[in-house]
């Protein structure tokens, strides 16, 4: 398995050139960072030329609290899980939006079919705009929701909440009564902490 | 002469045959599909966002809720991701547990699948048949667990505890008499994989009357037989997995191709279809039940002769032995800190996949070195399959959409999560 990665590793750097911005092998996986512009053309020569037929699974990521905070690059990623049936092999490429205040990615439905509902998701969760997609519709959320619900800066118990009003008759939407609370904070130890 | 126009019609979200919250708007020429718009997200909760505010521990019980007819799978794909990125070291006898309880938990998505599609497609009995069975391993998960569904049995690092050396006993009630509880605790006499292997030995046949009843049945094959055929390029393209990919032609299943924990050495076949539709999916399943059986036979023996540790050592994942625990007062400073701040797991990312009985599941997890995970994604096979839909519907009439949402076994924990 190592010796297929190291080899993959090898061909990657070749077919992608100057396209891509980094690569690392971690714990038997291969991750590849790649620009943004002309990612279209870069994904299909994975698709075609590298064998890796199948889209297993798109997400977004948001990067704005990671570790302490002190995250420097790009906000918003959107992270592809390809596989190649034929090859058995995995490959795992992410792409970072160039502007973080619009995310802007071009769709890759027309390269492998199943991104279309995983670019809605994404979309929907963290509002990261993929051009070129057929239907770009809210998928997960309600239909008159607002905002990004993924987004580190959403609150956990959103900004809504439904209820039944009876003299109305009618369910109606108000600002949430939940006090946000959270039961373990969230810590990042210094390495080796309590090992000595 | 009337001129007639395409009308749509709203299927679900409350409907049998929708399993579970699907509105599914149809937009028909007639009775003759000519759009099909999935609506999903009634039961979306958020999973992932929630576990970004929990403790990888704490993480671990929403994974039974995922898809809610396959608890153990969807633990067993967290679980891994975990101790991949955290490096633990899983006992062997834990890994034979968690693959017997994977095909237990296999077993039993299959036969509830067997019971609503029957249903859905008119025979009745299929139901009663199934549910009978999936007593039996229901109750496995409760002996082992405490718990018939939501087990939250396995761990980072191995399973909660080992089998238990007895089963839960039927009491006698006013509808039971003592003579009939005698006889309904016959085979619950001896430790848990005594009960396991009289199943086992009992199961197949039971395999047998299921087909009786549908694998020639002439009403079964009209409903099933060339609907919703798709090719194998097609299949790939729209990211399906599991009995879906298999039942297209193409030979994939992680446990063979990609195995984890003891696959590697267990003895067992993979049932490929050959043309694609409903009821090559449907075969392909019941073979799938087979081999189940059949690895939780060769699991039963090994777990017998031999005994061990379930859980990983280490007190930085795996919590200190009860004895210990009250003895010493470096251990209880480690079980402390485990159950309140949570373990910390290095920075890193990991996706970690299993051959869930829909297709693959597959856990990303993002960390940054935290007593949370930064970012988790969750890859439900369902939710590729589903997204599939209005492609494998077009055409067919209104009647063949409950049998492809039937063969796609789909289950809104998992799609909406």
């Amino acid at each position: 398995m190592a010796a297929e990665l190291s080899t993959l590793r090898t061909r990657l750097t070749d077919l992608l050139g100057d396209r891509m911005v980094g690569i690392e092998e971690s714990l038997g996986e291969l991750t590849v960072v790649v620009k943004a512009a002309g990612m279209l053309d870069t994904l299909t020569r994975l698709r075609d030329t590298a064998g890796f037929d199948q889209l297993i699974d798109l997400c977004g990521v948001d990067y704005s609290t990671f570790g302490n905070g002190d995250w420097q690059g790009k906000r918003f990623a959107a992270v592809y899980h390809l596989l190649s049936v034929a090859h058995n092999v995995r490959l795992r490429v992410r792409i970072f939006a160039e502007a973080d205040d619009f995310p802007l990615l071009e769709s890759v439905t027309g390269i492998w079919p199943s991104a279309n509902w995983y670019e809605r998701e994404a979309f929907d969760l963290y509002g990261t705009v993929f051009i070129g997609h057929p239907d770009l519709r809210r998928l997960l959320t309600d239909y008159v929701f607002v905002g990004n619900p993924f987004r580190k800066d959403f609150p956990l118990s959103g900004h809504v909440e439904m209820r039944y009003d009876p003299e109305q008759q009618r369910v109606v939407y108000q600002p949430v009564t939940v006090e946000p609370r959270e039961a373990t904070p969230r810590i990042v130890r210094e390495e080796n902490y309590g090992c000595n | 002469m009337a001129e007639i126009k395409n009308y749509t019609m709203n299927f679900g979200p409350q409907h049998p045959a929708a399993h579970g919250v699907l509105r599914l708007v149809l937009e028909l020429d007639g009775e003759v599909v000519v759009r099909a718009d999935p609506h999903i997200g009634l039961l979306h909760r958020a999973t992932e966002k929630l576990a970004e505010h929990k403790t990888f521990l704490q993480a671990l019980p929403y994974m039974d809720r995922l898809d809610y007819v396959s608890m153990m799978c969807n633990e067993h794909a967290y679980v891994m991701a975990v101790e991949k990125l955290a490096g633990i070291e899983v006992p062997v006898r834990a890994q034979y547990i968690r693959v017997m309880y994977d095909e237990i938990t296999r077993v039993l998505n299959h036969l509830l699948w067997l019971g609503a599609v029957g249903i859905d497609l008119g025979a009745m009995t299929m139901f009663f048949y199934t549910f009978r069975d999936r007593e039996d391993l229901v109750d496995c998960y409760e002996a082992v667990s405490g718990a018939r569904m939501h087990a939250a049995y396995y761990r980072p690092g191995g399973v909660y505890r080992d089998l238990p050396d007895s089963m839960p006993q039927y009491q006698a009630s006013k509808i039971h008499s003592a003579a009939a509880v005698k006889q309904m605790n016959g085979n619950r006499q001896g430790s848990l994989l005594d009960f396991l292997e009289d199943f086992t030995n009992r199961f197949p046949k039971h395999i047998d009357e299921f087909e009786t009843l549908l694998t020639d049945n002439r009403i079964w094959k009209q409903r099933t037989v060339g609907i919703g055929v798709v090719s194998p390029e097609r299949a790939l393209a729209l990211g399906f997995t599991g009995p879906m990919l298999r039942g297209s032609g193409i030979e994939w299943d992680l446990r063979k191709k990609q195995p984890y924990e003891v696959y590697d050495r267990l003895d067992f076949d993979i049932p490929v279809g050959v043309k694609g539709d409903c009821y090559d999916r449907y075969l392909i399943r019941v073979e799938e039940m087979r081999q189940s059986t059949r690895i939780i036979k060769q699991c039963i023996e090994w777990l017998r002769n031999n005994p061990g540790p379930v859980m990983a050592t280490g007190n930085k994942f795996a919590p200190p032995r009860r004895e210990a625990l009250k003895q010493n007062m470096e251990e209880l400073i480690h079980h402390f800190k485990l159950f309140t701040e949570g373990m910390h797991v290095p920075a890193g990312e990991v996706y970690s996949a299993v051959e869930h009985p829909k297709g693959e599941f597959g856990i990303y997890l993002v960390s940054d070195g935290a007593n949370k995970p930064y970012r988790m994604k969750i890859r439900a096979p369902g939710f590729a399959h589903l997204s599939s839909l209005d492609e494998m519907s077009r055409g067919h009439m209104i009647a063949d959409v409950v049998a492809l949402i039937g063969t796609q076994d789909i289950v809104f924990g998992e799609v909406d999560r």
